[in-house]
């Protein structure tokens, strides 16, 4: 029997603002435990939210960039329930009508087709702080520093069918959200987590199966482990005649299983009640279409322009655009070395993604500028050097050891072109290989090759290639 | 010195017949010797009164400050006041020291106005009759066996006991204007938004509102006045101009439609009560104004209406009180459900905890839409009965309460009876409209008000009209017995 897998997914999204969504409080990270959190984050007595503009223009840019509806009434609400890092005993969230709704993403497969995936709503919503149990013995800390930071709750249809469309999707939210620099996207940190609803079905049924959710997963490696895992897991419930239970589920990356966490009887009631110390937000056309026109230029838009200008394959194309830095990266390597995009095309993916990920770092904090790299990149064009010395070069400038020119001539690897000189060095091996000469001379081409490889040893790489191939052909032939 | 007023005490400071340290000692000895008869504060700020007292002496010899510099007054004690015990009745909140002003105090502070001390009321503002205090009953000066109403229940006591000449009040159901009528004072609840609502412990957030209450509406006016306006730290604030409320008190009355609700003269109103409406009604058209009948058809929903709405939103207001972060907390909790159950428990008294109960039932999924949904809806129909009334009157009057002051005890076992005595004051909260308590008359030795009801922000007319009224009647002036 064939089973479906249906996936939705909850993306909790940390807005970049400076201060909290509902208080001046910092929502920088890293800072020692309780040093962010001012009265409105303790949620002292007597103390009132004041929702913060910024993170409402964020939520509002991330709608327009979903062709999703913005709502022009939106209502707060209080999520009830008591632990002890939601200090009021309540979260602000929104619940019945949600700021952003009804929208969609594209995503691509890997066959190269793309997929529309629903965007259900996308709400405003407040942080809870950090319950630390690791820190204190029969204690459990808290740190409400991260109490009241904006999220985005991004909510998808039940669109996706395997785990990696979910990551796809997700990555593609992912790029989203950092495009518009809404979110840092720091998965490490927490500024994007996700919540996966999975259930499956027998192939052809319409019907839903019932569903869990796998709480609070935070890299795409372990969402797609997460939902694989589950979905493994349901089948077997079923096929061997029992039921799936509807239930909050962990994912335990270190066993690599997911685990009950409570069931549906277990749930909080969470009495959501509309928020009676926020008014209903209500946003005219002209602020929305104001918020439209900061809309910087979206991975899609992005990747068609760089098949259309640069002429790369719709698949460079897409890994290029894959993050706003790598693209902005790339585009000023262009403009750099004046020279061919694929070129370019083909250094970034290659060279330079190869060593950034050995050394584990993101684009903004490669060693190479764009503009250093696109001078290397000129210095192949115009022939000063080849593209096997490049590679030699860009180690040395990734050490550190100063831009292209530079180490061109601290090396002398400036290649040789002049045909004097070229001629020179074929003399000097063909009198160091009289047999070899005689050989070939005698039929044996194939030894072409070992002359084209002794004259560039005596030259230590530097003779210009072309040259070498066709001063040598006519030097062998005994003119 | 007492028994003047505000304004005359504010006269009296600037000729120089006394210095505000001076009138700051005779009320905190006046709080001295007479509150153990009432209870009325929580707590008496004594040395730093007399401290904002001096440099309100400062302020006035440089020829500086305002009409309340150097006016003492009682706050109640569920404004936060920075550095001072905010205890809002509750033991939940006994160690609590406020790290912060609420805006109204902040006003106060800035108009040069001296604290005496937080005055004692219902926990957590729940309660009619002051007994659900964690600090014991307050006792009502006109009668000390009877309750002063409530919740701003030592705030009214105090005033009508002369130990302060103004004190701030909140009403979320009738909690200024019913203390206000049962002790014999004049009290104002101002339009939802118009005082700020920051640092002001919360009951039911979109009902509770701060106003002023005096002897008289003159000096609500003026107390009114510095705590009133724009507050951007309050979300529900009312982004609009105060109007000059003291430039408005001596408008004449000529012409004022004045809307008498068929409703609030049915059963269940005292006909002694119904009698010192009916004279103040007439005082009022002696003055010009002219009587109309009209009709609050959904009246009679707004009790049960006000008890879905404002425990609802308790239930969630209340929940900060785990004993986590501030507040109290029980001895050797073994786990968190044992920390949360006990503190929660202990700290809380059995009112409250009753209308947290109410409250999380009324949003508890299934019960929903038939309770907390349908009484939102209940409450727009009370919205539009009043609307529909404004359009052919001024303001609206009535009776504030059905009794007058009733014996401590006597109604504290049976809730419903108690929420009862609310029933002319709560519409308004409903409807977020301005309200007035006025001294109107006695029954058998006890004061009784008569309520003002106001169009949105038409605090300048209930002021207006309660002035006139009291410059033609002397009921606001009479002092009870054993504290003259």
């Amino acid at each position: 029997m064939e089973w479906e897998a249906v996936i939705g997914l909850e993306i909790h999204a940390q807005l970049a603002t400076r201060s909290k969504i509902f208080s001046a409080a910092s929502t920088a990270y890293g800072a020692p435990p309780n040093t962010q959190a001012c009265a409105v984050d303790l949620g002292l007595p007597g103390v009132l939210p004041v929702l913060n503009a910024e993170a409402v223009r964020m939520a509002v840019k991330f709608g327009l960039a979903t062709h999703s509806n913005i709502a022009r009434r939106s209502v707060f609400a209080r999520k009830n329930y008591f632990y002890p890092d939601l200090p009021k005993g309540y979260q602000i969230s929104q619940y019945e009508l949600p700021i952003v709704y009804d929208g969609w993403l594209d995503i691509e497969l890997d066959e190269g087709e793309t997929k529309r995936i629903g965007i259900t709503r996308a709400h405003l919503e407040e942080d809870a702080g950090k319950s630390l149990h690791d820190a204190f013995e029969d204690m459990t800390g808290i740190d409400l520093n991260r109490a009241g930071t904006p999220l985005l709750e991004i909510v998808s249809e039940p669109d996706l069918r395997s785990a990696r469309e979910a990551v796809a999707y997700m990555k593609k939210l992912h790029a989203l959200v950092r495009y518009l620099e809404i979110c840092d996207g720091n998965m490490q940190e927490g500024s994007f987590r996700c919540d996966a609803n999975v259930s499956v079905r027998r192939r052809g049924e319409h019907r839903f199966g019932t569903r869990t959710e796998i709480k609070n997963v935070n890299s795409f490696r372990f969402v797609e482990r997460a939902i694989n895992y589950e979905i493994e897991r349901q089948i077997d419930i079923l096929e061997s005649g029992g039921a799936v239970v509807q239930e909050t589920r962990l994912y335990d990356s270190a066993r690599d299983e997911t685990r009950s966490m409570r069931t549906k009887e277990e749930a909080n009631d969470y009495r959501y009640f509309p928020e009676p110390d926020l008014l209903p937000l209500v946003l005219d056309d002209a602020w929305i279409e104001e918020v439209g026109q900061t809309l910087p230029e979206l991975p899609d838009a992005k990747k068609a322009r760089f098949v259309d200008d640069y002429g790369l394959s719709p698949y460079d194309a897409g890994v290029l655009t894959a993050t706003r830095e790598l693209a902005d990266y790339y585009e000023a390597v262009v403009a750099a070395c004046g020279g061919t995009a694929k070129l370019a095309a083909n250094w970034v993916m290659g060279e330079l993604s190869g060593a950034l990920n050995k050394a584990g770092l993101e684009i903004g904090a490669s060693p190479v500028t764009a503009e250093a790299l696109g001078g290397l990149l000129r210095r192949i064009e115009d022939n000063t050097i080849s593209g096997k010395i490049a590679k030699q070069v860009f180690e040395a400038m990734w050490a550190g050891e100063g831009d292209a020119d530079q180490i061109i001539d601290q090396r002398g690897l400036r290649q040789i072109t002049d045909p004097a000189a070229i001629e020179a060095m074929i003399r000097e091996v063909m009198e160091a290989n009289p047999k070899q000469v005689e050989q070939y001379r005698a039929g044996q081409e194939k030894l072409f090759g070992f002359f084209v490889g002794q004259v560039m040893k005596a030259s230590r790489g530097k003779a210009n290639p072309a040259q070498v191939n066709a001063a040598l052909k006519q030097l062998l032939a005994g003119d | 010195m007492h028994d003047l007023s505000a304004a005359e005490l504010a006269a009296g400071l600037r000729k120089g017949d006394f210095t505000s340290q001076e009138l700051t000692r005779h009320f905190l000895d006046r709080i001295g010797r007479l509150d153990e008869r009432l209870n009325s504060f929580i707590t008496v700020t004594a040395d730093q009164a007399l401290a904002e007292a001096a440099a309100a002496d400062r302020r006035l010899a440089a020829g500086e400050g305002g009409p309340l510099t150097g006016i003492p007054y009682a706050h109640k004690d569920i404004f936060c006041t920075d550095g001072v015990r905010t205890s809002c009745g509750s033991r939940m909140l006994d160690d609590f020291i406020a790290p912060y002003d609420a805006t109204v105090t902040e006003r106060l502070r800035a108009a040069g106005a001296v604290m005496l001390g937080k005055t004692n009321m219902d926990e957590f503002a729940m309660g009619s009759s002051n007994e659900t205090s964690y600090y014991g009953p307050v006792r009502n000066p006109w009668d000390t066996d009877r309750v002063p109403g409530g919740s701003s229940g030592g705030s009214a006591a105090a005033v009508a006991a002369g130990l302060a000449p103004l004190a701030t009040g909140t009403d979320t159901g009738g909690s200024i204007r019913q203390p206000a009528a049962l002790c014999g004072i004049t009290g104002i609840k101002p339009t939802y938004g118009r005082v700020s609502r920051w640092g002001m412990i919360a009951f039911a957030s979109s009902l509770d509102q701060g106003g002023a209450m005096a002897r008289s509406a003159e000096d609500c006016a003026l107390l009114l006045q510095a705590m009133a306006g724009f507050d951007p730290r309050d979300s529900t604030s009312a982004e609009r101009p105060v109007d000059d409320y003291l430039a408005a008190l001596a408008r004449p009355l000529e012409g004022l439609r004045v809307g008498l609700p068929r409703e609030y003269f049915g059963e269940g109103l005292d006909p002694r009560m119904a009698g010192v409406v009916e004279a103040a009604v007439g005082v009022l058209e002696g003055l010009g104004a002219q009587r109309v009948e009209i009709s609050l058809p959904n009246m009679e929903l707004s009790v049960p209406t006000y008890y879905i709405v404002a425990p609802a939103e308790c239930s969630s207001n209340l929940s900060r009180y785990d004993g986590v972060r501030f507040g109290y907390r029980c001895q050797d909790p073994v786990d968190l459900e044992d920390l949360y159950k006990r503190s929660r428990g202990e700290g809380f008294g059995a009112e409250v905890k009753r209308r947290i109960m109410i409250g999380t039932y009324a949003l508890s999924a299934g019960y929903y839409d038939a309770y907390y949904l349908k009484a939102q809806q209940v409450r727009q129909l009370i919205v539009e009965d009043f609307r529909r009334a404004f359009e052919s009157v001024d303001l609206v009057l009535g009776p504030t309460s059905p009794t007058p002051a009733f014996r401590l005890g006597e109604k504290v076992d049976d809730p419903v009876t108690m929420y009862l005595s609310d029933i002319y004051t709560i519409g308004v909260n409903l409807a977020g409209l301005p309200g007035m308590s006025v001294p109107a008359g006695f029954i058998d030795g006890l004061p009784a008000g008569v309520q003002l009801i106001g169009n949105y922000f038409d605090e300048a007319r209930l002021l207006n009209v309660a002035h006139r009224y009291q410059q033609a009647t002397d009921w606001h002036r009479r002092t009870p017995e054993g504290f003259a």
